[in-house]
């Protein structure tokens, strides 16, 4: 085990971003835009380059981003402010780190309705295993060559997808042990929907 | 001669070595593990989507009961993400406690570590002395937050109080006699900075304690040395974060590589590991124990010679004073409209992470400009870690994969969220 001191890492320290004409130039070739917003770099990419481009950027010594942080789904189902409304629902977000160059990127794919169907960036990053399985689970969107896509956090035998956002905060179905039948039953949620936010408020910039 | 055949065995949920509510289904060849199918979920709350509904105060309670031995780290990613979204900075003493709890917390995490590793592998006396230096720091977090665990401490734009002048003290009763009380008081006399720099002069002769139990321990060496290896290049693949990856042996550490709050002015060193082997992540755990504390040291004697406000004067996002309430009819109406309703935050999209004790802890905001999160994303390290059981466990011995699990410091109320 070897304790490196302060001084060895002080020069690389500070984070070293790429200006955004580098990398709008870099991206360019997949038709991707570039936009910079609260000290981070957001990328939107097209569904058909998503994934030539999330290749390039893990293998390419430019980007060289190693390491996948999160990969998360997006409903913007509902009605919202039009400052970040989009024509297409669903979004599939990754979140990508590279920890040679010391820098963070997010990509933003957008899906359609009709069809959110992604390929499955597993072979990219091993690690997208787990997250694709939850987006898909939680969202319902398809991740097509994921070697095993199946239900990971809800119940057994869950039916819909519950961070979307037509689906209710109280869910469809509640659970409880039945005495007479000796095992567990489930039934209609007996509860109604409650507004827990007395009012949506939104900020003076947007109206 | 009878037909060897591989087997399925099913491990939990109900397993006193599987930290929660974790089950495997595990294929078997023997004594040796061919497969490991992990099912989670059994914890899941649904915070994500229970967040959509509230203001954005309303859910760091929510945020301690992610990681549930790391409460305030949990909270920091969240209060410094809607911060970045605002655009608005604590001010500075605020700052030094949120750091300083950030590393008792750190502690608090690994002494809980220690503890159980130690005992699933067959330490049973760690347990007993870590849990001796976790107490300490629970009556801190009493102290401070006035919870033991699920503290609620840290808000956006400051923390919700000042360190109280006078720590608490043990009182007599019939089972606890004058004597016995006076000997718990003895470093509880003063305030709480008292009682916590008391704690740090202490605190690295009880590492040694652990450390006398454990690093040259035969048992111990036999069970963590050269189990679960880890490549660099495949803990960067597998998305490990933390100490997982330091264990590797690759140097990243968010309070060094992507300061926040007020880590550059903090001397403090980042232990990596050589082989990647659960023994190796235990050396890196205890030294950062040590390094935490040096950090705090550092915080005490900063935050006694430097008074001054915790919390920003914006009584859009931060209460009135309780005294002003009473006679102020502005006050009262801040107060009620903050309460009630909250604040908004400006439409966007904004990803903040922590070094928390178990790797980067991360929150995903996006924002329609409501005052509520449209979409809130939680990362937490504990996720991808568990993710690479079945890599990191194949091939080794049933009884390896406690110690696998041990040493990747699953807690499920993170992975389930």
């Amino acid at each position: 085990m070897t304790t490196p001191s302060p001084a060895d890492h002080l020069d690389s320290d500070k984070a070293h971003p790429l200006g955004d004409d580098h990398l709008s130039g870099w991206l360019a070739a997949f038709g991707a835009t570039v936009s910079s917003a609260y000290g981070e770099q957001t990328v939107i990419v097209e569904l058909p380059e998503a994934y030539g481009l999330l290749r390039a950027l893990r293998d390419d010594p430019v980007t060289c981003f190693e390491q996948m942080m999160d990969l998360c789904g997006v409903d913007y189902g509902e009605d919202m402010a039009s400052s970040i409304s989009h024509p297409e629902r669903f979004a599939v977000v990754y979140h990508l780190l590279s920890v040679s160059r010391n820098e963070r990127l997010r990509v933003v794919v957008y899906l359609p309705e009709d069809n959110p169907r992604i390929r499955s960036v597993v072979p990219i990053w091993a690690c997208a295993d787990w997250y694709e399985r939850e987006a898909f689970d939680l969202f319902g969107i398809l991740f097509e060559g994921h070697p095993d896509l199946r239900r990971l956090l809800t119940d057994y035998g869950f039916i819909g997808y519950p961070m979307r956002k037509d689906f209710p905060l109280s869910g469809h179905v509640e659970m409880r042990f039945d005495e007479k039948k000796g095992r567990v039953v489930y039934e209609p949620v007996s509860i109604d929907p409650r507004v827990t936010v007395p009012r949506v408020i939104r900020h003076e910039s947007v109206e | 001669m009878s037909e060897i055949r591989n087997y399925t065995m099913n491990f939990g949920p109900q397993h006193p070595a599987a930290h929660g509510v974790l089950r495997l289904v595990m294929e078997m060849d023997g004594e040796v593990v061919e497969r490991i199918d992990p099912h989670i979920g059994l914890l899941h709350r649904g915070t994500e989507k229970l967040a959509e509904s509230k203001p954005y105060n309303h859910n760091i309670g929510y945020m301690d009961r992610l990681d549930y031995v790391s409460m305030m780290c949990n909270e920091h990613a969240y209060v410094l993400a809607i911060e970045k979204l605002l655009g608005v900075v604590p001010p500075i003493r605020a700052r030094y406690i949120r750091v300083m709890f950030s590393e008792i917390t750190r502690i608090r995490n690994h002494l809980l570590w220690i503890a159980a590793h130690g005992l699933d592998i067959g330490a049973m006396a760690v347990f007993l002395y870590a849990f001796r230096e976790r107490e300490d720091l629970c009556d801190v977090y009493e102290a401070t937050s006035g919870a033991r665990l699920h503290a609620a401490y840290f808000r956006p734009g400051g923390v919700y109080r000042d360190l109280p002048e006078q720590m608490p003290q043990y009182e007599a009763s019939r089972v606890h006699s004058e004597d016995e009380v006076r000997a718990k008081n003895i470093n509880r006399e003063g305030s709480v900075l008292d009682f916590i720099e008391s704690f740090v002069e202490r605190f690295p002769g009880c590492v040694d304690e652990y450390e006398n139990l454990l690093t040259d321990n035969r048992i111990w060496k036999q069970r963590t040395v050269d189990i679960g290896v880890v490549s660099p290049e495949r803990a960067m693949q597998l998305g490990f974060t933390g100490p997982m990856l330091r264990g590797s042996g690759v140097e990243w550490d968010l309070r060094r590589k992507q300061p926040y709050e007020v880590y550059p002015e903090l001397e403090f060193d980042i232990p990596v590991g050589m082989t990647g082997d659960c023994y190796d992540r235990y050396l890196v755990r205890v030294e950062e124990m040590r390094q935490s504390n040096h950090v705090i040291r550092q915080c005490i004697n900063w935050l006694r010679q430097h008074p001054g406000p915790v919390m920003i004067d914006d009584h859009k996002l931060a209460p009135p004073e309780r005294g002003n309430m009473k006679d102020d009819m502005e006050s009262l109406i801040h107060h009620f409209k903050l309460f009630t309703e909250g604040y908004s935050t400006p439409p966007g999209q904004v990803y903040q992470a922590v070094e928390a004790p178990k790797g980067e802890f991360g929150i995903y905001i996006v924002s329609d400009g409501a005052n509520k999160p449209y979409r809130l994303k939680i990362r937490a390290p504990g996720f991808a870690h568990l993710a690479s059981l079945d890599e990191m466990a194949r091939g080794h011995m049933l009884a390896d994969v406690v110690a696998i699990i041990g040493t990747q410091d699953i807690v499920f109320g993170e992975v389930d969220r």
